[in-house]
């Protein structure tokens, strides 16, 4: 059983807006929630900015006892959530729920939880950890949380392959609804990277601008880490239809692929294979994609690799592409990137705006497609992709369609 | 004091990378050494730890050689080279 997918529903808290419509709004606008770090002393620290959910309250979301059970990455992927389902508003019945798939990305899980447990450990002389700390730190909470809350039962279950994390789970719980398995879905990805345990790692990778991010420009100096969360709910374009559903864009294909190459040096071919197989899955000639949501990080390694990619995968089309990197204004939520930037895309293709990539100055010969710079771009494209890239070598690229009513 | 550093540079790539001594000279790339870009963050974190420096990302990201690490290591550590 082959069936379409419609997006039914879209949320996301970001450090460029806290739901949805303020998210979009910056989007639009080019304006960046990068910034300096307020939730981690960087006097230890080569980089100082990052893009964070400035002066998040998690008191209006979750009753204290609620949030104790909750990592901010869990927190971020339940806010998400809910303002997915309440968009959806899908009729749930027993049957339903029991249908329902969750399925989230997240690379770290509850890392700060971690760290504050290990600081306390190593550093306190600390004899007592919080009973917590597992279901607070592991990977899969903010599944778990999700389908507690929703009391869905259906298969639920979080992806952690680095950055396409979120991008492989939303592919998953595409095939998951298209295929039958599920129902409905809710999928996405978040993540809470900002603890100092963590930055230390991302100083030693030498990968991490200390200004902020400029993908695809000359003078790009690294990425900028981001944090946040977004999820979407899926389910059959038809059932969506019969109950008179606002469908705000279709899921048409995934692609995934490993490079098999090197643990952190991207490969074009790899990255390459996985828009192909993207297009495959969705039925889609290179020549019917309109925009392209770049993995776009702003180092100096990815950004004259994707172009490349971009090159090998849609040839001559490669030209009339446009193509943006939203991580320029919501940085690089890594395990939840897949998501904020599925969203991103859905809204651009609902809207008829393409979002632009932000902070760019000037073009890199290395990186000479239409790159969207500084401005959004009000143009109708029916079909659109987003990439996402990670560490090891794992690819996911999903294909979005307008939806037209 | 300058041969010292450049011998002690030398003495942390072969130890780093595993490889025969006679491998290593100034002259010698990251890449006759089949070191790839992380081979050689582990290689400048190992000489910041072991000279006590800081060596920014952008200088240590353009690193190619085996010369020219040297010759960043003596410019960090100035009073072992000045006069």
């Amino acid at each position: 059983m082959t069936r379409r997918v419609a997006i039914t529903g879209v949320g996301a808290i970001t450090p460029v807006g806290e739901d949805v419509p303020r998210f979009w709004a910056s989007l639009r606008a080019g304006r960046s929630g990068i910034g300096p770090l307020s939730t981690v002393d960087t006097g230890r620290l080569r980089f100082k900015n990052g893009a964070e959910v400035l002066g998040f309250d998690p008191s209006p979301h979750f009753s204290d006892k609620e949030a104790s059970y909750l990592d901010r990455f869990a927190q971020f992927g339940l806010i998400a959530a809910r303002e997915a389902l309440a968009m959806a508003a899908v009729p749930w019945t027993p049957r339903l729920r029991d249908r329902a798939a969750v399925v989230t990305g997240s690379c770290l899980g509850g890392k700060i939880t971690e760290d504050e447990v290990f600081a306390a450990v190593y550093d306190g002389g600390g004899r007592r950890v919080h009973p917590f700390a597992i279901p607070r730190a592991m990977a899969n909470a903010g599944a778990s949380q999700i389908a507690i809350e929703l009391g869905s039962r259906g298969p639920t279950y979080t992806v952690s392959t680095a950055c396409a994390s979120a991008t492989h789970a939303i592919g998953q719980a595409f095939w998951l609804v298209r295929s039958g398995a599920a129902e409905v879905a809710v999928t996405g990805g978040s993540e809470a990277p900002f603890c100092l345990g963590h930055l230390k790692k991302w100083e030693a990778l030498r990968v991490v601008a200390p200004d902020t991010c400029r993908p695809f420009s000359r003078d790009r100096r690294g990425m900028i880490l981001g944090e946040g969360g977004a999820m979407l709910v899926l389910e059959p374009l038809d059932a969506a239809l019969a109950r008179g559903a606002a469908v705000l864009g279709e899921v048409v294909g995934f692609g995934m692929s490993a490079d098999a190459h090197h643990v952190t040096q991207p490969s074009a071919e790899g990255a390459a294979l996985a828009i192909s197989a993207a297009l495959a899955d969705g039925g889609l000639a290179p020549e019917q994609i309109g925009y392209v949501n770049a993995h776009g990080t702003g180092t100096t390694v990815n950004d004259p690799i994707e172009t490349a990619a971009l090159r090998l995968a849609f040839r001559a089309h490669a030209e009339r592409l446009a193509v943006s990197s939203t991580k320029s204004m919501h940085g690089h939520a890594l395990g939840a990137a897949g998501a904020i930037e599925a969203v991103a895309t859905v809204l651009a293709l609902r809207d008829g705006v393409l979002p632009p990539t932000a902070n760019f100055t000037e073009a890199d010969p290395q990186c000479d497609l239409d790159f969207l710079p500084n401005e959004a771009r009000q143009a109708e494209v029916e079909y659109a992709l987003s990439n996402s890239f990670a560490f090891g070598g794992l690819n996911g690229v999903l294909a979005f369609r307008r939806w037209s009513g | 004091m300058a041969e010292s550093i450049a011998t002690k540079v030398m003495a942390a790539i072969v130890q780093s990378q595993g490889i025969d001594p006679g491998r290593v000279t100034p002259g010698t790339t990251f890449e006759d050494l089949d070191m790839s870009s992380l081979d050689a963050l582990a290689l400048i974190n190992a000489l910041e730890e072991q000279f006590e420096i800081a060596i920014p990302n952008e200088e240590a990201m353009g690193l190619r050689t085996v010369g020219e690490t040297i010759a960043c290591v003596e410019r960090l550590l100035p009073e072992a080279v000045g006069p």
